[in-house]
């Protein structure tokens, strides 16, 4: 029997958006508020979704102390109170929500063996959020 | 199609066991879950429904009826009660959020005329939830119920 298993975890980090690619011009435009030149922060929240059979041995999908640990180590450490500018994944991408919640699902995609990732979804504030789940 | 959640609440104790592990593995799997003196939760359950739109009612199905079903076959067996000891699904099964999804699930499919059972979704904190639809379920591996 499968099921989806979701866990929530937060972590705040500051940002701006800027482009390269546009105008000074364009990026006020764009970014509106975000683009100030010194950033600003959030206290993001992700919602990590996995599924999977659920074991017989353990009626779970996945157990939540590797859930956890692996979050904390490669997300949680990453990410809280960090300037999202200056990470390696940042170098060239605007650190929006979209952006981010692709570079979680890629982490988890690829390093959490336990179960299946599904989607990964991003609480900006309590008035945005973000869903990814992969390239269909 | 359109889809119909009801949302309820109910309080129970739980342990995480498995009588065929050792002590020690029992001890490592389910770490403070494994306390047989239990530990409770405040659960938050929400059940989402779906139909087509019934032209005279303007329904996709009854809310009352909905409510009425979710408390007889849900909260009056498990709200204040001791999961492990009280409720028959889990004199054999562990009374995990995964398992509580299903055992709603098992509980409620056949209970609804109308509509159609779309999720179980199980709060057991606000940071943890389980969604169950139905996807590979089987009842006769799910023993219990009422
Ligand atoms: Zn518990």
């Amino acid at each position: 029997m499968k099921a989806h298993l979701t866990r929530r975890y937060m972590f705040s980090a500051s940002h701006r958006l800027h482009s390269d690619k546009l105008s000074a011009e364009e990026n006020r435009a764009t970014y509106g508020k975000c683009n100030n030149p010194y950033g600003h922060g959030h206290n993001y929240t992700v919602e990590i979704t996995v599924s999977g059979p659920v074991d017989e041995q353990t009626g779970m999908v996945c157990n939540l102390v590797d859930l956890d640990g692996f979050v904390r180590s490669e997300i949680l450490e990453r990410y809280d109170h960090q300037n999202l500018n200056l990470l390696r994944e940042f170098a060239k991408e605007v650190p929006t929500t979209e952006n981010l919640c692709i570079a979680i699902y890629e982490i988890v995609t690829r390093g959490f063996r336990h179960a299946h990732l599904e989607k990964v979804r991003i609480e900006e504030t309590m008035m945005n959020s973000f869903e990814y789940r992969g390239e269909e | 199609m359109v889809y119909l959640t009801r949302k309820t609440e109910f309080s129970a104790s739980h342990f995480y066991h498995n009588p065929e592990f050792t002590p020690e593995e029992n001890q490592r799997v389910f770490g403070k879950c494994n306390n047989p003196n239990g530990h409770g939760h405040n659960y938050t359950l929400e059940v989402t429904v779906k139909g087509a739109v019934d032209p005279k009612s303007g329904f996709v199905v009854d809310l009352k009826q909905l409510k009425d079903v979710m408390g007889r076959e849900v909260l009056d067996a498990f709200d204040h009660r001791f999961l492990n000891k009280e409720v028959p699904e889990f004199l054999t099964k562990i009374p995990t959020t995964e398992n509580l999804a299903i055992a709603i699930w098992q509980r409620l499919a056949p209970k609804l005329n109308a509509a159609q059972l779309h999720r179980v979704r199980v709060y057991e904190t606000p940071d943890l939830f389980v969604d169950f639809y139905g996807e590979n379920f089987h009842a006769k591996d799910f023993h219990g119920g009422a």
